[in-house]
């Protein structure tokens, strides 16, 4: 069967105001940016939004989806979910063999949203959690991570070299906002938000909106000398928000199996450290990082935080994480952080990665997770 | 399974059993947003309160866009030049609402519809057409009995001093003569 | 878009699950998932543990009162650890969601997909009406505190007016839907109504009085999807996808004709090429098009070409549509007659063709021989058209 290649990204925003541009302006900007040598009214099959309703403050929000993407009575739908979901449904579309080349599309506004904590707890089961009135609704975060370091032994500083080492990396990326000369030290000696992470370990949010165009192999050539191939992708949800008492906290199940799939689809048995070069993985709290690192299995359990205490994970260490500077960098886009996540990968592999490309690279992993109080996640396998 | 099987699951309530219900709770979401027009709708909305329908035109197809997008959703590129069109045309299709957007019933019932605007370069059977979505100063017959489709209208304007820069600026269309 | 020839394996259905259709549902909308999930699992003699994959649908969040509802229900609707996503278009959800599962099939990814359409609107209080009032364009369009029905009276005056149609015209398809829904053990407001009825039932906007709607309901509907290989091991009669198609149009509606529902017919005309059908008004036996209005379902006839435009009107006069006429539309009794849990409304369409197709429809089996079906659901600001065609 035919394979599946990324054939053209664009993007804009990634700051934390857009005041003035409207969300269909964004998506609108972005889309343009993907098309560059692609006419969407003419070459793209089908077109997949990903967005949810509450972070948008519009019921039925997809009827704002076509316009600006150049989907207008085309096959167009959305996705309730995050970005790489969307790549994960245009890259079985494109498998089926009933289509050619698809568009996806994610983006998010959080500078709009007056009332963010709230949208959240409102995520949280209404008869089980609501009624215990959790002051901040992402104490889910802090649950897991200290089932992590309990069961790992790993001490918070490695949760703050976490930190530093993204925000630093961020430093050479224009698309990371938050980006900061941090030292260990500085971090250390912050308050903490959520136990065990300060500020600078919880990624801030900032407005964005990423396109990707999807083609399948023959006719990438139409499009682009340096398609990315999509050579595997995984998706899974361990438990449902309204059950989140079964998740195993401490762990993300469903990283270990979306990541599972990923290499079933790819069809690696195993060996995927040998496979990898470079990672951008989650990283919107400083534990997931090397919690995802261990699931996706490029680190052996209880491992992760070790290699990242060696300097494995720098921006020239033996297997560079986040080089982007990560979501700690660039901030969280609500859906379309997957996508951020997946763009940054692109970059390197087409070297248009700027200051903060990474040297020889051909082959990435893409891992994201859909947030607190979600326990679901997306892996997808790439090679230039 | 066959399905011309009795009994499926589910048990409904009335309304009394589902508020007497032990456990039930209320909630509502405190949900606040800021929405940008962005630089298109903003200097439509602008232009409104100078009494003035702006519409912007395709480079491409050279469809003159009212309410004004960014961009053309056919083509998709930007749109160019802005554009002020009549303010008059024919009721498209209209309605008589006899309850509120909260679904309680009004004390006086409102006539809403589509004007298809007098923006040059449609042909009168497109299928698109300019226009604008509003209240309609009519009797509520004229609707029954079908007189209103078709008929010419214009836009009534607020007093300018109430007008700020929203699509309220506009009172309603109503008939021209 | 194209036509595959290198396809081998065919996508079927092999199994279907309902629950009641309730204005008020005493289960949670994980439960309702799951008694739908439990019973198309059952009619299909698989487990939860055999399935690979799992796609669910559900309308707007602010129903059930849910922040990420796709994630809510998750575990009612059969996603633990499994891939699992919720697909979207508004109305249009529910004929969309076995069109996602069958590129989870078709892709080879999967073999035997979940698919799931779930909804609860009855926790929205005074009214669900009032969800609605965040549907539309915050700045050109909320100022002017629009109702839902506003859109659909002015596209069903327009249909009147374009196709010389009357409201006693329109009423009969929802007097042929009640009546249709009295053989569903799911119905919520089956009857046996006169026009007159219709007429005389509360006037919400003129044109539409309140038996011209379809009501507010809780309930849920799921169906299990396989690969060819799957299914011939599972049954003797799989019901097979031939053609699935979708179209958005623009979100200005006030800048389209309306009479006419362009969206559905370029999403039809996809999913019948892809079906190899020609002559969708000499091919298709039997018709589940959306209904949530009456006149919408004339509209939607003729969207998918099983009329000529502006002729349904005439044709429903005749009995044409009914359970024993030439074309039966809507057998189930449609959301008119059993209810409008929005997404899961679209499935039950879907199901209701899976068990026509199988002969298993007991006393709302239509009178002719069936072979090819098509159903349809509609969404968003008059623009999504979701398409599916089924055969046996």
């Amino acid at each position: 069967m035919s394979r599946v290649a990324i054939v053209g990204a664009g993007y804009y925003g990634f700051k934390p105001q857009t005041i003035d541009l409207s969300f269909q302006d964004l998506m609108f900007e972005s889309s343009s940016r993907a098309y560059a040598s692609i006419d969407p009214r003419k070459d793209i099959d089908a077109f997949v939004d990903c967005q949810e309703d509450m972070w948008e403050g519009i019921a039925i929000a997809d009827e704002f989806a076509p316009e600006p993407i150049g989907g207008a009575l085309r096959p167009t739908f959305t996705v309730a979910g995050d970005g790489l979901q969307g790549i994960a449904h245009a890259y079985m579309m494109i498998k089926s063999g009933y289509f050619d080349v698809v568009a996806v599309e994610s983006h998010g506004k959080p500078s709009e949203i007056k009332t963010l904590q709230d949208i959240y707890r409102f995520a949280l089961d209404p008869q089980y959690i609501r009624p215990l009135e959790p002051g901040n609704p992402l104490f889910y975060a802090g649950l897991d991570a200290v089932a992590y370091i309990k069961r790992n032994n790993v001490k918070r500083e490695h949760l703050a070299m976490v930190a530093v080492k993204n925000k630093n990396n961020g430093l050479r990326n224009e698309r990371a906002s938050f980006s900061t000369k941090i030292t260990l030290d500085e971090v250390l000696d912050s308050r903490f938000s959520i136990y065990p992470m300060s500020k600078y370990e919880i990624a801030p949010f900032s407005d964005a909106s990423i396109t990707f165009v999807l083609s399948s192999e023959e006719n990438v050539r139409k499009f682009t000398d340096t398609p990315v191939w999509i050579d595997g992708i995984g998706f899974s949800t361990e438990t449902g928000s309204g059950a989140t008492q079964w998740h195993e906290f401490g762990r993300m199940k469903s990283m270990r199996e979306a990541s599972k799939m990923a290499y079933r689809v790819a069809g690696l048995d195993g060996n995927v450290d040998k496979y990898v070069d470079f990672a951008e993985v989650e990283d919107r709290f400083s534990f997931m990082e090397p919690l995802t690192v261990e699931e996706v299995m490029l680190a052996k359990e209880g491992e992760a935080h070790k290699m990242l205490e060696k300097g494995d994970f720098c921006f020239n260490g033996y297997k560079p994480i986040n080089p982007s500077g990560g979501s700690l960098s660039m901030g969280v886009q609500l859906e379309a952080t997957g996508l951020a996540r997946l763009l940054e990968a692109y970059l390197q592999l087409i070297n248009k990665a700027g200051m903060h490309q990474l040297k020889g690279v051909s082959k990435a992993l893409v891992a994201t997770w859909r947030g607190v109080p979600t326990y679901s996640s997306v892996v997808a396998l790439l090679s230039a | 399974m066959n399905h011309s099987m009795k009994e499926v699951p589910g048990i409904g309530l009335k309304s009394s059993e589902m508020y007497s219900l032990i456990g039930l709770l209320e909630d509502r979401p405190k949900a606040r947003y800021d929405f940008s027009a962005g630089p298109t709708v903003s200097k439509f909305l602008l232009g409104l309160k100078e009494g003035k329908i702006l519409g912007k035109k395709c480079p491409r197809c050279g469809r003159i866009f009212v309410p004004p997008r960014s961009y053309c959703e056919w083509c998709h590129v930007a749109t160019s030049e802005w554009v002020e069109v009549p303010q008059t045309g024919i009721i498209h299709t209209a309605v008589v609402s006899y309850i509120s957007a909260k679904r309680q019933r009004l004390e006086k019932p409102e006539v809403v519809g589509i004007v298809r605007l007098d923006v040059p370069g449609y042909k009168d059977k497109e299928y698109e057409f300019a226009g604008l979505f509003h209240r309609i100063c009519i009797d509520p017959k004229l609707v029954v009995t079908g007189e209103a489709i078709g008929m010419r209208v214009k836009v009534r304007w607020k007093p300018k001093e109430e007008r700020k820069a929203s699509i309220l600026d506009i009172e309603c269309f109503e008939p021209i003569g | 878009m194209r036509p595959n020839i290198f396809m081998k394996d065919r996508v079927a259905i092999v199994g279907a699950g309902i629950t009641k259709f309730m204005r008020r549902s005493l289960e949670t909308p994980r439960e309702l998932a799951w008694e739908a999930a439990t019973q198309a699992l059952d009619s299909a003699g698989l487990t939860l543990k055999d399935i690979d994959c799992v796609v669910t649908g559900s309308a707007p969040d602010t129903f059930d009162g849910v922040h990420f509802k796709g994630e809510y229900i998750a575990d009612g609707s059969g996603g633990i650890s499994k891939p699992i996503t919720r697909v979207y278009v508004g109305g249009g959800t529910g004929v969309f969601i076995p069109d996602a599962g069958f590129w989870h099939v078709a892709s080879g990814l999967c073999k035997k997909v979940l698919v799931l359409g779930e909804e609860k609107m009855s926790p929205a209080h005074p009214h669900p009406q009032y969800v609605f009032k965040y549907i539309w364009d915050p700045i050109l369009e909320r100022p002017l505190e629009p109702n839902l029905i506003w859109i659909f009276a002015m596209e069903m005056r327009r249909y009147m007016t374009k196709c010389g149609a009357q409201k006693e015209d329109i009423a009969l398809v929802s007097v042929k839907n009640k009546r249709n829904a009295l053989d569903h053990p799911s119905a919520l407001i089956p009857a046996n109504i006169t026009v007159e009825d219709v007429l005389n039932s509360e006037l919400l906007v003129w044109p539409v009085n309140l038996l011209d709607i379809s009501p507010v309901t809780d309930g849920a509907v799921a169906l299990v999807m396989t690969s060819e290989d799957v299914a011939r091991k599972l049954t003797d009669t799989p019901v097979w996808v031939d053609g699935i198609g979708f179209t958005l149009e623009n979100q200005h509606w006030y800048n389209r004709e309306l009479s006419f529902p362009r969206y559905l017919n370029y999403a039809a005309r996809m999913a019948y090429k892809m079906a190899g059908i020609e002559r969708p008004w000499k091919e298709i036996d039997v018709a589940e098009p959306y209904d949530p209005f009456d006149y919408k379902e004339l509209h939607h006839i003729e969207g998918l070409m099983l009329a000529r435009p502006c002729e349904a009107w005439k044709l429903v006069k005749e009995g044409y549509f009914n359970r024993d006429g030439e074309l039966p539309t809507s057998p189930s009794g449609g959301l008119l007659g059993v209810g409008n849990p929005i997404a899961a409304a679209g499935v039950m369409k879907v199901a209701e063709l899976y068990w026509q197709l199988r002969y298993e429809a007991g006393k709302r089996q239509v009178k002719k021989a069936v072979h090819k079906a098509v159903a349809n659901a509609w969404g968003d600001l008059m623009q999504a058209g979701t398409v599916i065609v089924l055969s046996n």
